[in-house]
């Protein structure tokens, strides 16, 4: 902030410091830094981040692999957990603190300073104004003063007055506001956690980490740190509009429990309305369609059986998904679709029309051979790698029905939807409300608030002078002493 | 009435405002060129050897106030078209990019109409009056899609308080935008020897920079309460409130590059100027997100209805 000459130093560590500390904490480096940041923020909303679509990440990897290393490198799929974005947003808010906070002192002390002392030349003042007075002028000049909140200094035969401490008041707690709502972010980022978990209806769900489908603690959470509730998914209902296919409204009732002994309840979880368990809410995130089966081997004994999530691929919740076998020898191995409301596409195939269940039907395609499960590497749920299978069926089943092949049997017993729960815990959130409505406090203060001074001078042949100044050149004060001078005026006239 | 009538007359009633501001248009486009090139009736008399004209400046007053009469009524017809609308959908009127559109025409010319009653900004309308017929042109032809209800992600109070106030942030930014362009415009003219014909009756740059920075002041807590109101409601929608979602990083780059204008209007050398290629910059990223973002982007604000 300082406008000083600053001077390089010949030798010296101390020197230097306080020569780098007085650079960063310049206005000029805060704008600086600003700007870096808005730039720095770009990158991340082009390139597919890992924290939000992991699986485009991959398929760059795939594609291109040159380029995703060479993005990987730079940090460019962790645009906002990278060290030089983080380098960027530290600087700016050690640049913050060390403007803010010697200023706060500064402002703390004027505060409480009287006005100072009123100058010599009024008249060389922007807004002045002079006639010759009554020699009460000064009386009721404190008086209007008073009346509106001025800070008054008595100075021999003048008044030094002040307002509108509010303006740097706002500006200091706007900037110590960002600073609380950092706070807020990092710690619910060190000490929260978040996860998804895939529920068929009439499931329940357990809040411990091996129920998740995936999970992520921050740094210093860990997993004793789960709150202990079970939600069990009841129903859910969605409903579609009948021209567009557009969803209208999705309703989920679960029973809950805060822990294993405490007693149920009954609730509805909306989109816009997720279930708190203490700083732990659980949202709705998404749902699909689980084809309920059975699959038996050449015996009839069951090697499987139960609802398979299937994964929507559009809008009418055409879904694919994968049955795995691997109990029966050789292992099996279905790669299905399920359409929700069965039909045809001359491209595409089998589609479905809408999303709900109005004439369900499962595609599947058969096969044998090695599901390459137990080769260690990850593999998705929804998919089969049938590079070491052969195919030995292709049948599309209605509900009730069964397909028997060559090693067994599978029948399409029916279906349940399923939901996507989505469980955060921020500890951090509140910090950063607070932080944000102080901040929005402190800045219309700042933007709205006007400091200015108000000087009355009764020279000794009588004559009233009075002037003023504004700080910022905000606009205003020539229709305030206007209305200063005609009250002041306008009584000692009216005296007459 | 039912939602189809109430379609139909929003429907009417936007096309009605695209006539009126074509008018509007016209009238600013006379009181432009005769301010510009000497009126018939104004007079010459040499002074020397210097040809003086004197210019007939009521003829384009007379003008002015017609043309900002037609903004008047055109705002008017907008807002009934936004209102019916929202009427025949049941809802809100901000539920895909047609919708925004309509809206952001209306916040624009609303926050010009605003300035005008302080300022003269009269010479803006010409801009104003294109602006505004581009939008709508672009709304009823490429984004218009049938009134229909919300997907249950938008079904929410704070759709209504984060959108209105994003939405009016938008129209006064485009207008602080406009007038941060002509600053750099009337500037260079100025650098090269002088404003021309048109450019005289503009303000000086000192006013222009004040009004710039005042619009600016006044939207940017509006505009960070509404980034803050998003925040919230996606902490409501989807578990989070910050998820570096391409349209919450946009609208944090347009936060951070209006409080960079903020910061060089009281840093010494960055007035001016600089600080007016930084409000430009600003105002572009916030047009970046509603165009590129909506359409292009991906990511979960993807209600553009396209
Ligand atoms: C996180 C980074 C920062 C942000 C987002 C930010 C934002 C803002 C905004 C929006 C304003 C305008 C409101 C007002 O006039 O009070 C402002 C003003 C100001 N900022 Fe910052 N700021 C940041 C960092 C800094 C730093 C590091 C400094 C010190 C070098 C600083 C010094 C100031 C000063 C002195 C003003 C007052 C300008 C005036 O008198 O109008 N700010 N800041």
């Amino acid at each position: 902030m300082s406008n000083q000459k600053i001077e390089v130093p010949a030798i010296g560590m101390g020197p230097l410091l306080r020569f780098s500390w007085r650079q960063l904490t310049s206005m000029r480096t805060a704008l600086i830094l600003l700007l870096m940041l808005g730039i720095a923020a770009i990158p991340g909303s082009l390139i597919p981040q890992r924290g939000q679509n992991p699986m485009k990440v991959q398929e760059l990897f795939t594609q291109s692999p040159g380029l995703a290393k060479f993005y990987d490198a730079l940090s460019l799929f962790d645009v906002y957990a990278s060290p030089w974005f983080s380098a960027i947003y530290i600087l700016l808010f050690l640049s913050l603190i060390g403007c803010v906070l010697p200023r706060s002192f500064e402002h703390f002390k004027a505060a409480r300073a009287l006005p100072p002392a009123t100058p010599k030349n009024l008249n060389l003042m922007e807004h002045f104004a002079t006639w010759s007075g009554e020699g009460n002028e000064l009386d009721l000049a404190q008086k209007w003063f008073r009346r509106n909140r001025f800070r008054v200094k008595v100075d021999g035969n003048s008044l030094s007055a002040e307002k509108g401490f509010l303006r740097e008041t706002g500006n200091l707690l706007f900037h110590l506001a960002l600073i609380m709502v950092l706070f807020g972010v990092s710690f619910g980022a060190l000490f929260g956690m978040k996860g998804d978990a895939i529920v068929n209806v009439g499931e329940t769900f357990v809040n411990t980490t091996t129920s998740y489908d995936s999970i992520s603690l921050g740094r210093l959470s860990n997993e004793s740190s789960l709150a202990p509730f079970t939600i069990t998914v009841n129903k859910f209902v969605a409903k579609y509009n009948a021209i567009t296919s557009a969803p209208e409204d999705y309703t989920l009732n679960v029973t809950s429990k805060n822990s294993p002994e405490s007693r149920e309840n009954q609730n509805v979880i909306k989109v816009n309305s997720p279930l708190g368990f203490g700083s732990t809410n659980v949202y709705l995130q998404a749902n699909g369609y689980s084809p309920i089966v059975t699959v038996r081997d050449k015996s009839n004994a069951i090697v499987f059986q139960g609802p398979v999530p299937f994964l929507p691929q559009d809008s009418n919740l055409t879904s694919i998904g994968a049955i795995k076998v691997p109990d029966m020898q050789p292992q099996i191995g279905f790669v299905a679709s399920f359409l929700p409301t069965a039909a045809r596409d001359k491209v595409k195939g089998g589609i479905s029309a809408f999303p709900e269940l109005l004439d369900p039907a499962l595609l599947l395609s058969v096969w044998r051979g090695d599901l390459g499960l137990d080769r260690g590497i990850p593999q998705s749920v929804y998919r089969i790698n049938t590079s070491k299978m052969e195919q030995i069926g292709l049948q599309s089943l209605k509900p009730g029905e069964i397909y028997t092949f060559a090693d067994g049997s599978i029948s399409f017993d029916g279906i349940t939807p399923w939901v996507n729960l989505q469980i955060v815990r921020d500890p951090g959130k509140s910090f950063a409300l607070v932080g944000s409505v102080l901040a929005i406090a402190g800045l219309l203060a700042s933007l709205f608030g006007r400091r200015r001074r108000i000087w009355i001078r009764v020279t000794a042949q009588g004559k009233v002078e009075v002037a003023g100044l504004a700080k910022n050149a905000v606009a205003g004060l020539a229709s305030e002493i206007e209305t200063f001078v005609s009250a002041i005026r306008g009584k000692s006239e009216g005296a007459l | 009435m039912d939602n189809t009538s109430w379609a139909y007359l929003s429907n009417y009633l936007i096309y009605s405002a695209m006539a009126v501001f074509t008018l509007a248009f016209f009238a600013h486009a006379f009181e432009t060129a005769w301010a510009v090139r000497t009126p018939s009736i104004a007079t010459e008399k040499s002074e020397g050897n210097l040809l003086v004209k004197t210019f007939d400046f009521e003829r384009t007053a007379r003008t002015a106030r017609i043309a900002t009469a037609f903004m008047i009524l055109g705002f008017l017809l907008l807002f009934s078209g936004v209102v019916a609308r929202g009427i025949s959908a049941h809802r809100v009127p901000w539920g895909n990019m047609y919708e925004f559109s309509i809206t952001g025409a209306m916040a624009f010319t609303g926050a010009y109409l605003l300035a005008l009653r302080k300022n003269d900004l009269r010479w803006l309308g010409l801009i104003v009056a294109t602006a505004v017929l581009l939008t709508l042109g672009t709304a009823v032809t490429v984004l218009y899609r049938p009134s229909a209800p919300l997907v249950p992600a938008l079904k929410s109070t704070w759709l209504v308080i984060h959108v209105s106030a994003a939405i009016v942030s938008g129209g006064v930014f485009l207008l602080a935008n406009t007038i941060a362009a002509t600053y750099l415009l009337l500037d260079r003219m100025e650098q090269r020897g002088g404003r021309n014909a048109w450019a005289k009756r503009l303000p000086t740059l000192e006013v222009l920079d004040q009004l710039c920075y005042r619009l600016v002041a006044f939207v940017f807590p509006l505009w960070t309460f509404a980034v803050i109101a998003g925040a919230i409601w996606a902490e409501h929608a989807w578990g989070r409130y910050w998820g570096w979602d391409p349209k919450e990083t946009w609208a944090f780059i347009t936060w951070v590059c209006y409080a960079a204008y903020l910061h060089a209007r009281v840093t010494a050398g960055w007035r001016g100027r600089k600080a007016a290629w930084l409000c430009l910059l600003a105002g572009s990223t916030f047009l970046f997100n509603y165009v590129y973002v909506n359409i292009w982007g991906t990511g979960k604000h993807t209600y553009s209805g396209l």
